[in-house]
């Protein structure tokens, strides 16, 4: 049996027991006696009575007019065209209000045209999804196909195709911002490079799936889909479907994995719930891999021309840089496609003070699926571009690479700091970090082990990367991005149940982030009721408070913050009514240990609960009538948003003939400001992090040049597996926010974030003797071997006679 | 991502699969272990009208010990070889090279004579069997025919099966004491796919040096008599007399134009032979 309430290693920081549960102890998670069993609730495991399910047929072609859709006769009541659902429906649109935005309309279901290769074109039920599947392949389309936009690089020309005709080029928005610029150019050192991430495909365990049913009595759709935000998704389907929320349920049952494709409202969804409202049983699409590689998560695919300025002594003067993100066909709901580019612009900077700063950002329309918001969102690729930058200061100088760090990080008696984009970073101590970091490796014995050479003839690498991460950043952050989700106040609900349990409510939802567990040690923090006796429920609109959901880091400020003034706000009630039972006034009892505690008797929370819902006549007329329940707002003292931040630090080991990596050291020390539960934030670090790896060194979504995605199984897109990932080195530390609850900071991207810059600078470090460098991802055997080999020639053609000397 | 409708028969004898794949009025699709033709009918890269599976089959999952070879039924697992279910006369190469052969969830179900069958160029069963001198036995409505492993993979994912045969039995020779053997293999992560691999064998009692180039885009390389790459077989450090200008000159014939792919399968060679082990 599960009991979290005698976890051996949790800290007993105020001596008296209690603090077991509070904030900063590491209980074993709730949510697992279920997960590790195999037990967990997902899409997939709903069976409704006489469900159907649905499959697609999905464009095969990047870009193409249809001409023609052929149904078979004796099929045609089993699928659904644009035609069948246009005059109920409405195209997902997802704007920006940045100057200059170009919206895109994502038809439903594909009319005249498609751009993406998976777009939906019709909808087949069935008994079976084989069956479902058999009738999508005897839909026969006929196509015109149209060159494909397919490299956002050559999407800019003139001469370019067009995703949207209408638009006259292929940019969603152009952003532009210059700080100061032209007083950097005197600087003695001045370096450019050419840097690129690869796409990507978020592949969670389990990938999207949605379940919808019309509900009679309730005359409501009701929508099973895993997601990280609930809310918005009746927001989206009530536009979409142009129907009132109140006749939307959205339900999101267990999560497996989200990173943010679980946010997005999809068309696959919008089709349900129109099928649903319509057929009189309900429906089901599961996504399968193929789907979710080829149709689906696309993320993360970046490209800088960056130039970077600097004083011989590594003071670096000035950043400019132009920088395009490849946003593929549509914008996508609710962050549409000018997020992650616009986010470069504000954030290559990265934790470093300089003065001058200069950047151009293109998010350009493709061919491609649209590009979602992926853990860590912008913040990888600006990482990877500007540490490796770093790194090449470093090399120019002459110095060790940490020492340029110290010299241009943030300073903490700078804090809170305002930083050249007007990010307020709220606090810190980064070079001590960096300090840490450092101190868990032994980089002079390492130099010593580089200047010696390997036995095997490996090449060693050490490389580090240091990043912060804006988490939780709220109204004054979002209104002016002009997208269709802003967030205000987070509302959590507090609610004792007659026999003395606690159900919290929350709008967000877990897709990982252990809120079940968290959540209520937030609660049992303040009330000291026992965390197994403290219910989070989330994921379903019908009982939950609004919210914009799970993500940008936020739920243990934002929902932590709401639970823990919900709490408060129910210690009062709590305590109104126990004075009342001790016949004193409220001003001379406190609230311990689970107890009202008067001068000389206590009551028990149970007590007080059952004589308000089962005893309501031992309670005076005066008693505050809102009972055991709150709803309650909360916002940080300032929305900006937390900034935790790492220094994440990589040593490599590079076979130079077969250009295999091995990782064969990785730490990481970073400041998530007060932990509601370290091994809850070590877990998001570790799988943070194997995401990074993933990004450094596996994963790649590659398309040909007519815009076919060229991995559509695990096969051919390779992420890392257990093997793959080293236990790393982990270090916390913990410099309170100063503007929220308990000082807690943002934590969940971060392990996403620095891997590729950490990994990247070790690679190039251990490549140096032979000249070689990497400056893009994923860094795979092949690109090393082109690295090395087209050093080898340069050299050759610089020198014939000094290149037979040098190794090969 | 389901399969279209297709029948299914799990016949007990090798007899009945040659009745049933002998109609060729409908596709018909063998089906041993289905680590690979499980993903594809999901996908709908096979679209069978029948599949026949082979695991009801005793012949071919057991497996009889001789004086000079083994028989090793078609169906007999990865993992049967691995844990040394079955009697390892190769002197520790098969299960060593099982044991690294994807995963052991494949392993516990993907078989000999399917991956052979398979082709993939990538698949360490054609490599390491190629190396130790194993002969695949092809059973048909005319009878039985032998064919070396090396010559059994046509071209990728093309073995040299006729209309009407089933591989019923890989035989694998027995290496003598002074054998010694090596494998090598490049993947990206464990268990992917290799994109290079080396396997040598020598067994100088028996004048035998053979090694081979695998996970190239067809067939593997074979070096039927590889004295030059391996000497005598009787050097303590078999790696001396290595020749990687040789080599490379074997799969520039071979086909492989590409400098860095030559590089990462002439490494791959000279390392499966400086890791010659004999146990």
């Amino acid at each position: 049996m599960f009991e979290p309430s005698i976890a051996p290693d949790t800290d007993d920081k105020r001596g008296d027991g209690v603090a077991k549960q509070g904030v900063g102890a590491s209980v074993p998670r709730k949510e697992d006696d279920r997960f590790l069993r195999g037990r967990g609730e997902y899409v997939g495991d709903i069976r409704l009575p006489g469900m159907r399910d649905v499959a697609f047929v999905r464009s095969p072609l990047a870009h193409a007019r249809i001409k023609d859709i052929r149904i078979p006769p004796h099929l045609r009541s089993s699928v659904f065209i644009a035609s069948d659902i246009a005059a109920d429906t409405r195209p997902i649109r997802a704007v920006s209000g940045l100057p200059g935005f170009k919206p895109s309309d994502q038809p439903i279901l594909a009319f005249e045209k498609v751009r993406q290769v998976g777009e939906l074109i019709a909808m087949c039920v069935a008994d079976t999804r084989a069956e479902a599947e058999d009738i999508a392949a005897a839909v026969e389309v006929d196509f015109e196909e149209l060159p494909a936009v397919h490299d956002m690089l050559l999407a800019r020309r003139p001469d370019s195709a067009l995703v949207h005709e209408e638009w006259g080029d292929n940019v969603f928005l152009e952003t532009f911002v210059d700080i100061n610029m032209e007083a950097a150019y005197d600087a003695p050192i001045k370096i450019t490079r050419e840097i690129s991430t690869a796409r990507q495909s978020m592949a969670p365990m389990e990938g999207r799936g949605t379940v919808a049913v019309w509900h009679k009595r309730m005359d409501q759709l009701v929508l099973y889909t895993g997601n990280q935000q609930p809310h918005i998704v009746r927001n989206g389907l009530s536009e979409c479907l142009n129907i009132e929320q109140l006749k939307i349920r959205i339900v999101s049952p267990d999560v497996g994995g989200g990173f943010g494709y679980k946010g997005i409202v999809l068309t696959e969804d919008v089709c349900l719930g129109w099928l649903a409202m319509r057929c009189g049983y309900p429906v089901r699409w599961i996504e399968d891999r193929r789907e979710h590689l080829t149709a689906g998560a696309n993320c993360r695919e970046h490209h800088y021309n960056i130039t970077v300025y600097a004083d011989r002594d590594g003071k670096l003067r000035g950043v400019e840089c132009e920088a395009s993100v490849d946003s593929g066909a549509y914008s996508s709901y609710p962050f549409s496609a000018c997020l992650e580019a616009a986010q470069i612009a504000s954030i290559l900077p990265g934790p470093y003070d300089f003065p001058s700063y200069r950047c151009r950002t293109w998010s350009v329309s493709t061919n491609k699926c649209p590009i979602l918001p992926y853990r860590g969102v912008a913040r990888t690729g600006v990482c990877y571009a500007i540490e490796l930058m770093m790194d090449a200061i470093a090399h120019e100088c002459g110095l060790e690479p940490y020492e340029v760090r110290l010299k241009n990080l943030v300073r903490p008696e700078q804090m809170s700091f305002d930083n050249i984009t007007k990010k307020h970073f709220d606090s810190g101590n980064y070079p001590e970090s960096l300090r840490q970091a450092l101190a868990k490796i032994d980089l002079a014995g390492l130099r010593a082990r580089q200047k010696k050479g390997e036995p095997d003839g490996r090449l060693i690498g050490v490389g580090l990367s240091v990043y912060c991460e804006q988490g939780a950043h709220g109204t004054s952050v979002y209104a002016g991005w002009g997208i269709p989700m802003v967030p205000g106040h987070e509302q959590a609900t507090a609610r004792m149940t007659p026999d003395g349990g606690l159900e919290l409510r929350i709008g967000a939802h877990s897709h990982g982030q252990s809120m079940e567990t968290t959540l209520p040690q937030v609660a049992h923090e303040i009330l000291g009721i026992d965390i197994a006796r403290i219910k989070l429920v989330h994921g379903d609109t019908e009982y939950t408070p609004y919210s914009t959901g799970s993500w940008g880091s936020r739920c243990a400020v934002m929902s932590g913050g709401a639970v823990a003034t919900a709490s408060r706000e129910l210690a009062k009630l709590i305590k109104g009514i126990g004075a009342h039972l001790l016949q004193t006034d409220v001003e001379n009892v406190k609230l311990e240990n689970g107890a009202v505690v008067g001068p000389s008797n206590s009551v028990k929370i149970d007590e007080i609960a059952h004589t308000w819902y089962r005893r309501p006549q031992d309670l005076p007329a005066t008693v505050d009538p809102r009972g055991l329940e709150v709803t309650i707002g909360y916002k940080p003292a300032r929305d900006s948003g937390t900034f935790s931040y790492a220094t994440h630090i990589a040593v490599v080991a590079i076979d130079p003939e077969l250009g295999d990596i091995e990782l064969i050291d990785y730490v990481v020390v970073e400041d998530g400001g007060q932990l509601i539960n370290p091994m809850v934030v070590d877990g998001q670090i570790y799988g943070g992090l194997a995401q990074g790896i993933g990004t450094a060194m596996y994963e790649e979504m590659n398309f040909d040049t007519s815009g076919q995605p060229l991995a559509s199984t695990f096969a051919d897109y390779l992420l890392p597996g257990p093997t793959e990932v080293p236990a790393p080195k982990l270090g916390h530390m913990e410099t309170l926010a100063p503007y929220t609850e308990f000082g807690v900071k943002g934590i969940g991207e971060g392990g996403a974030i620095a891997p590729p810059g950490a990994i990247g600078n070790a690679v190039n470090d251990a490549l140096r003797p032979l000249g070689a460098q990497v400056l893009h991802t994923p860094m795979t055997p092949r690109r090393v071997l082109e690295a090395i080999q087209a050093a080898a020639e340069s050299r050759k053609e610089k020198a014939p006679e000094l290149a037979e000397g040098l190794p090969a | 991502m389901k399969p279209v409708n297709f029948d299914y028969a799990r016949p007990d004898a090798v007899d009945a699969v040659i009745r049933l794949i002998a109609d060729d009025s409908r596709t018909v699709k063998m089906m041993a272990g289905s680590q690979s033709l499980g993903p594809m009918l999901n996908l709908r890269l096979v679209q069978p009208d029948l599949i026949v599976d082979l695991t009801g089959i005793e012949e071919l999952r057991c497996f009889s010990d001789g004086v000079d070879e083994i028989s090793i039924g078609a169906c007999v697992t990865h993992a049967d070889i691995e844990d040394l279910r079955v009697t390892d006369v190769t002197r520790g190469a098969l299960p060593t090279v099982a044991n690294g052969i994807a995963y052991r969830a494949v392993r516990n179900r993907g078989t000999i004579g399917g991956s052979l069958t398979h082709a993939d160029p990538s698949a360490d069963w054609h490599s390491i069997l190629a190396a130790v001198g194993a002969k695949v036995v092809l059973r048909g409505p005319a009878g039985e025919r032998t064919v070396a492993v090396e010559d059994y993979m046509v071209g990728a994912l093309e073995a040299d099966l006729r209309p009407g045969e089933v591989l019923v039995r890989v035989v694998v020779p027995r290496l003598s004491k002074s054998a010694r053997w090596g494998y090598y293999k490049s993947c990206r992560k464990t268990g992917e796919f290799a994109h290079a691999i080396g396997a040598f064998m020598t067994d100088p009692d028996r004048g035998i040096s053979r090694a081979v180039i695998g996970a190239t885009e067809s067939r593997p390389v074979v070096i039927a008599k590889a004295s030059n790459v391996i000497g005598d077989g009787r050097a303590p450090r078999l790696n001396d007399s290595f020749d990687g200008g040789a080599v490379d000159e074997i799969l520039e014939k071979a086909g492989m134009v590409d400098p860095l792919d030559k590089q990462t399968h002439v490494a791959a060679l000279r390392r499966a032979i400086e890791q010659a082990r004999s146990q």
